[in-house]
């Protein structure tokens, strides 16, 4: 499983990889997605359907993000626009 | 008399090149300073063209690993990528959809008329402000939105700040948006129904 960062001037980070099945590397995963939702991230997880859809999941903890995600997704949280800002 | 008119306009061009010459000399100093100052203006905000089309290459790449080929042909061909509203699609009712735009606001139209219903203003400012801006690539912008919509259209529309349509996109341009829209599925839909059948 890849954790990866939007980031404004780069395109997404990789923030940590690891395999959840082995206790040491899931630890790290869990710590580096506590990280970023303590910044005030979002974390989504795409997903697909079984019709093959694709879609995106948002997860508040990383017990929610299933086992076999390939990655996880952080993004700055929703902020509600104004004209003249940075929208 | 070719030497004489030769000599003459010899005597002009040389004339008119001094005459010149300081204005010329004006222009380019004020043009190597503007330069300068903008190079220096770059450095400041930290901003590397280079480096935004670098961010904006890989900010595609992964926008295409997430969303459906469809989609990401339409954002490819388009520039905008269109969401059916109430957590459905067309062929399951969905009454409503959204067209995403980078850093523009969401808007939600009726897909059966094409009346614009409404403008969802929303960002994802990044407040540790990497390389001197909050704004994410535009791809990344447009996967945020696509994420959060698909995820939770409810949470982002809350957050959104709503506004009839025209605040801040043109309604014409999204009308015209429509327009190009339907041809491209229509053009998708000739290609598809002139394939062999396998």
């Amino acid at each position: 499983m890849r954790l990866l960062r939007l980031k404004p001037g780069h395109g997404e980070i990789v923030l940590a990889e690891g395999d959840v099945e082995i206790p040491e590397q899931e630890r790290e995963l869990i710590e580096a997605f506590r990280r970023e939702l303590d910044a005030g991230m979002w974390a989504a997880v795409p997903t697909e359907t079984s019709g093959g859809k694709r879609e995106a999941e948002l997860v508040k903890s990383f017990a929610e993000v299933p086992r076999d995600a390939d990655r996880v997704i952080f993004f700055p949280r929703a902020a509600g626009g104004a004209p003249g800002t940075s929208l | 008399m070719w030497l004489a008119l030769g000599t003459t306009a010899l005597v002009l061009l040389v004339l008119v090149w001094e005459l010149a010459r300081p204005r010329l000399r004006g222009a380019l100093a004020r043009w190597r300073e503007a330069a300068a100052e903008r190079r220096l203006q770059a450095a400041q905000s930290g901003y590397d063209p280079g480096r935004e089309r670098r961010a904006e290459q890989r900010a595609r790449a992964l926008l295409r690993s997430c969303v459906d080929e469809d989609a990401w042909e339409m954002y490819r061909d388009l520039g905008f990528l269109r969401v059916w509203g109430g957590l459905g699609d067309r062929g399951h009712g969905a009454s409503y959809a959204y067209l995403i735009y980078p850093h523009k606001p969401i808007v939600a139209y009726l897909p059966q008329t094409g009346e614009l219903l409404n403008e969802y203003c929303v960002a994802f400012p990044d407040h540790s402000r990497p390389y001197g801006s909050a704004r994410l690539p535009d791809s990344d912008d447009v996967l945020a939105k696509w994420m959060a919509l698909t995820a939770d259209e409810r949470h982002l529309i809350a957050e959104a700040n709503m506004h009839l349509p025209g605040r801040q996109v043109d309604p014409e341009r999204v009308r015209r948006d429509l327009l190009r829209l339907a041809g491209w599925e229509r053009q998708r839909v000739g290609r598809a129904d002139s394939l062999p059948a396998a």
